[in-house]
């Protein structure tokens, strides 16, 4: 459960989130849509403590996001472009963040046949194409089987195998009562996991609703 | 902290980087000690290649460095640690690889050719390492104020230009400027604000130089090798270290990624 | 080497055998179970020519004065010791005196009396020969003497204070002195003349004294060769002098805030030839010399090898060797009187097209950080900086400040 009241963010005296209140249900998929600028991605970041915002809280599970680095723990996010350290291995890289968690992730052997990550597992990240550095990251987020998974543009990048493979996580992820955060630009996608959806224009929410309702709201707007 | 430590050291001392600057500090104190004998004149020679290149490495690698980190950075931060313990798990990750390679680099064939470390050696070993520490502090901070990865490249190498060329040029002119009066005691203040002037006089005392400066000479030495000297250059080392890293890091715990 | 050596020694043994001529000179023993059992007792019963040993063993006394001339000779383990008796141990008040083979020592320390282990006063044709003076505070004082020899001695100070301490072979309004091959460390000055003429020092080692190795002023016509000053806090000093012969000697390792290897003040028409400047704070420092001709020395690893004031002029420095000194020339002025010519210098970076051995290109040697220090004392505190590096070499390439007449005009690409 993801609680946002009145979330303001301000660079500057540009407003990139105005005044935005939401709440992520469990077992709720919700995606997050809107034209490039419109505050999706200050929003996940403000959910994930990378941003300090101006004003407002975020509550994840009860505790205070934005002074308690502990509500991460049961927080899953995989980023739209996926950047290691060269010269370490995969293998290393998820073993990193299980150090960091201080817990071991039972999933993360059955994540990594999923996506057939094993081949690589023993090379530098450097080596790796860009899909299978995302792969890496879609294991990260997933492994701990987290209550919160926010996903930046989740399939892009992926060949068609493991776009499935991470639909279907998402849709498992959902049944176990995640609340599942997701950006995108592909409606078909959209339309396919979301239950709901969530229209930022220049920071502030326009619709809220059913993924059909915002997307005839989309149609007025054209 | 370990945790992270680990890997950040793991990944560094992997790197190209480090390996070529143990290289280079390996063949230019192999090749000094090998070729010269004046032992003053070889730590001389070397503290000038030291001086330059470890601030210009530190500062220049230190702000790439944390420019193509930061979407592994953002990756870390949203996991359940502290923003501090990520920061010095960086610093420490990047500055003690290089230290441990400069200080092999010169260690290592010092040691071949005199079994044991001179004062001077221990001298250069122990200011280059503390200069490596600055630069990385100097070097974080401003990858970390500028987001523009060319910016941030850009003012590292100012900030060098600055401490190794531009501040002596200054120096030099206000020593000029005010030749009719005595001007010891304030040289000596500019030169306890520039860490690097203040390892360069550190290890020309330790070889006897200040002889060849006739009276600036004896004051510099009566200064620096009296214990509140040797206490304000420490303090004024430990300061160029702490102070970047400790405006670097607030500016780290506040930052928007 | 040792044929040069023969000829002074030569002339001084024949003058000798001429003064001391007597038919019936006797030997006399001094030993601690024998007729005599004091070297005072010993010398005053002898005659005029007598020969006096004496033999192993150790004899506590002082003010051994000799008044006729002598022999006193010391056979293996003959020890003079002055311990807790004041005043100096030999003094000769005579011509013709010999004195060799003695072990001096522990001579009273006096801040009045320039107290010594031999004392030669007012006298003519003496010998001091392969002597050992340990702690002699002065330990070979000669004045008002002329045709004397200082030979093979070691003379041997504990480094003290310079207030407390005595100079090794001491000189003063002395002629044709021949001091060669003793070795003397620890005092204050190794060597000194003042007021000395035809002074001839050849083969000395001059090391570890407080002060200076040589210290000579007023004294014209000296020749020194072949020795060595090593580590002494001044290292050389030749003062108020002319006509001096300083060839192949060593001065090395005087390195501290006030130390030369060899300090020139007012000095003129004398000669510099084959000498190694190595390892010293500066080499040679000249101030007020005149009419000087250096060449053929080395200069080697110095901090400065010559720092050559404006007040000197009519020097010529030719054939010489610069090779890894901080600075090479330096100079309090822009006019130059002297003539830089045919050196080679480590730092020239010109070139030969035609192959003659010179380079093509004049070679100015004073740096133009050098000239700031000279002007702006202070300034010294940025030697090896990036930023002094980066101006000497703009001046190097485009010389604006830098004295224009003290260059070297034909340097050598190779050293000589």
């Amino acid at each position: 459960m993801i609680v946002i009241d009145h979330l303001t963010k301000r660079f500057g005296k540009q407003t990139v989130l105005n005044n935005v209140s939401l709440e992520f249900r469990p077992g709720t998929v919700t995606a997050v849509i809107g034209p490039n600028g419109s505050g999706k991605s200050t929003l996940m970041k403000c959910i994930l403590g990378l941003v300090k915002p101006t004003e407002g809280s975020v509550v994840i599970n009860g505790r205070n996001a934005l002074t308690d680095v502990r509500c991460h723990a049961d927080v899953g996010y995989m980023a739209q472009i996926a950047r290691y350290p060269d010269n370490l291995r995969a293998s290393e890289v998820i073993d990193m963040v299980k150090g960091l968690r201080e817990r071991t992730a039972d999933v993360s052997d059955t994540l990594i046949n999923a996506f057939d990550l094993k081949p690589h597992l023993n090379k530098p990240m450097r080596t790796l194409s860009g899909g299978t550095r995302q792969k890496v990251g879609a294991i990260i987020a997933l492994m701990f089987s987290p209550h919160s998974l926010l996903l930046d543009e989740p399939t892009a990048g992926l060949d068609p195998v493991a776009s499935q493979q991470m639909k279907d996580q998402i849709e498992a992820a959902k049944s176990r009562g995640a609340s599942v955060i997701i950006t995108s630009h592909i409606v078909a996608e959209i339309e396919e996991l979301a239950d709901r959806a969530v229209f930022l224009h220049e920071g502030m929410v326009i619709h809220e609703g059913s993924v059909s309702s915002v997307r005839e709201q989309l149609e007025v707007l054209r | 902290m370990m945790r992270l430590l680990k890997y950040v050291l793991r990944d560094i001392s992997r790197g190209r980087w480090v390996l070529l600057y143990f290289l280079f500090f390996f063949a230019i104190t192999e090749g000094l000690l090998f070729f010269t004998a004046g032992e003053a004149k070889t730590i001389v020679g070397l503290m000038n290649v030291v001086f330059l290149l470890i601030p210009l490495a530190s500062i220049m690698f230190g702000t790439l460095h944390l420019h193509n980190s930061r979407d592994f950075i953002e990756l870390i931060l949203t996991q359940p640690v502290r923003r501090s313990t990520v920061f010095f798990s960086l610093y420490l990750g990047v500055s003690l690889p290089f230290v441990c390679s400069f200080l092999l680099g010169v260690g290592i064939p010092a040691l071949i050719h005199a079994a044991a470390f001179s004062p001077a050696i221990i001298t250069l070993l122990l200011t280059g390492a503390a200069l490596t520490f600055v630069f990385t502090s100097i070097a974080f901070y401003v990858g970390i104020v500028i987001n523009d990865k060319a910016a941030g490249m850009g003012l590292a190498f100012i900030l060098w230009l600055f401490f190794t060329v531009i501040y002596d040029g200054a120096l030099l002119a206000i020593t000029v400027m005010f030749q009719d009066y005595p001007m010891e005691q304030p040289t000596i203040a500019m030169v306890l604000l520039n860490p690097i002037d203040l390892a360069r006089i550190a290890v020309m005392l330790t070889v006897d130089y200040a002889a060849l400066m006739g009276y600036t000479g004896a004051v510099i030495q009566k200064f620096f090798g009296s214990g509140l000297g040797l206490m304000l250059s420490v303090t004024s080392l430990l300061l160029w270290i702490a102070i970047p890293f400790g405006i670097g890091l607030k500016s780290f715990n506040n930052k928007d990624w | 080497m040792r044929l040069t050596y023969m000829k002074p020694t030569m002339i001084i043994a024949v003058m000798l055998i001429a003064s001391a001529g007597t038919a019936n000179a006797e030997t006399i023993t001094v030993s601690k179970n024998g007729r005599f059992t004091s070297v005072r007792q010993a010398v005053t019963s002898s005659q005029r020519g007598d020969v006096v040993y004496v033999e192993a063993g150790v004899f506590i006394e002082s003010n051994i004065v000799i008044r006729h001339p002598l022999e006193l000779r010391g056979r293996k383990g003959a020890v003079i010791d002055g311990s807790n008796t004041p005043g100096t141990l030999i003094t000769v008040k005579s011509d013709s005196v010999l004195i060799s083979d003695l072990e001096l020592r522990n001579v009273a320390i006096s801040y009045v009396d320039d107290n010594a282990a031999i004392k030669i006063v007012n006298s003519k044709h003496c010998e001091v020969l392969r002597c050992r003076i340990f702690n002699g505070f002065f330990a070979i004082y000669l004045s008002n003497s002329q045709q004397c020899r200082i030979a093979d001695n070691y003379l041997k100070a504990d480094k003290g204070l310079e207030s407390n301490s005595g100079n090794g072979i001491h000189c003063w309004t002395s002629k044709d002195v021949y001091v060669s091959g003793n070795i003397i460390d620890g005092h204050r000055d190794g060597i000194y003349f003042e007021f000395m003429n035809r002074g001839t020092v050849i083969g000395n080692t001059s090391r570890n004294n407080l002060r200076y190795g040589l210290h000579f002023m007023f004294s014209d016509s000296c020749t020194y060769s072949r020795n060595k000053f090593i580590q002494n806090g001044a290292g050389v000093a030749v003062m108020f002098t002319h006509y001096v012969q300083i060839t192949d000697n060593t001065f090395s390792d005087n390195w501290g805030p006030t130390s030369y290897g060899l300090l020139l003040k007012e000095i003129s028409d004398s000669h510099l030839r084959g000498n190694l400047f190595d390892g010293n704070t500066i080499a040679i420092h000249g101030e007020g010399a005149a009419r000087i001709l250096l060449e053929h020395n080395v200069f080697r690893n110095n901090g400065y090898a010559l720092r050559i004031l404006g007040n000197c002029f009519e020097t010529t420095v030719r054939d010489n060797t610069f090779e890894g000194n901080t600075f090479d020339v330096t100079t309090n002025s822009v006019n130059s009187q002297n003539t830089f010519i045919n050196n080679y210098w480590s730092s020239y970076s010109g070139y030969d097209l035609n192959k003659d051995g010179f380079g093509d290109v004049p070679f100015h040697p004073v740096r133009l950080y050098s000239l700031l220090v000279e002007q702006v004392p202070s300034s010294v505190i940025l030697m090896h900086t990036p930023f002094v590096n980066i101006l000497d070499l703009a001046e190097r390439v485009l010389p604006t400040v830098t004295p224009e007449t003290l260059v070297d005009s034909k340097p050598r690409m190779s050293a000589p």
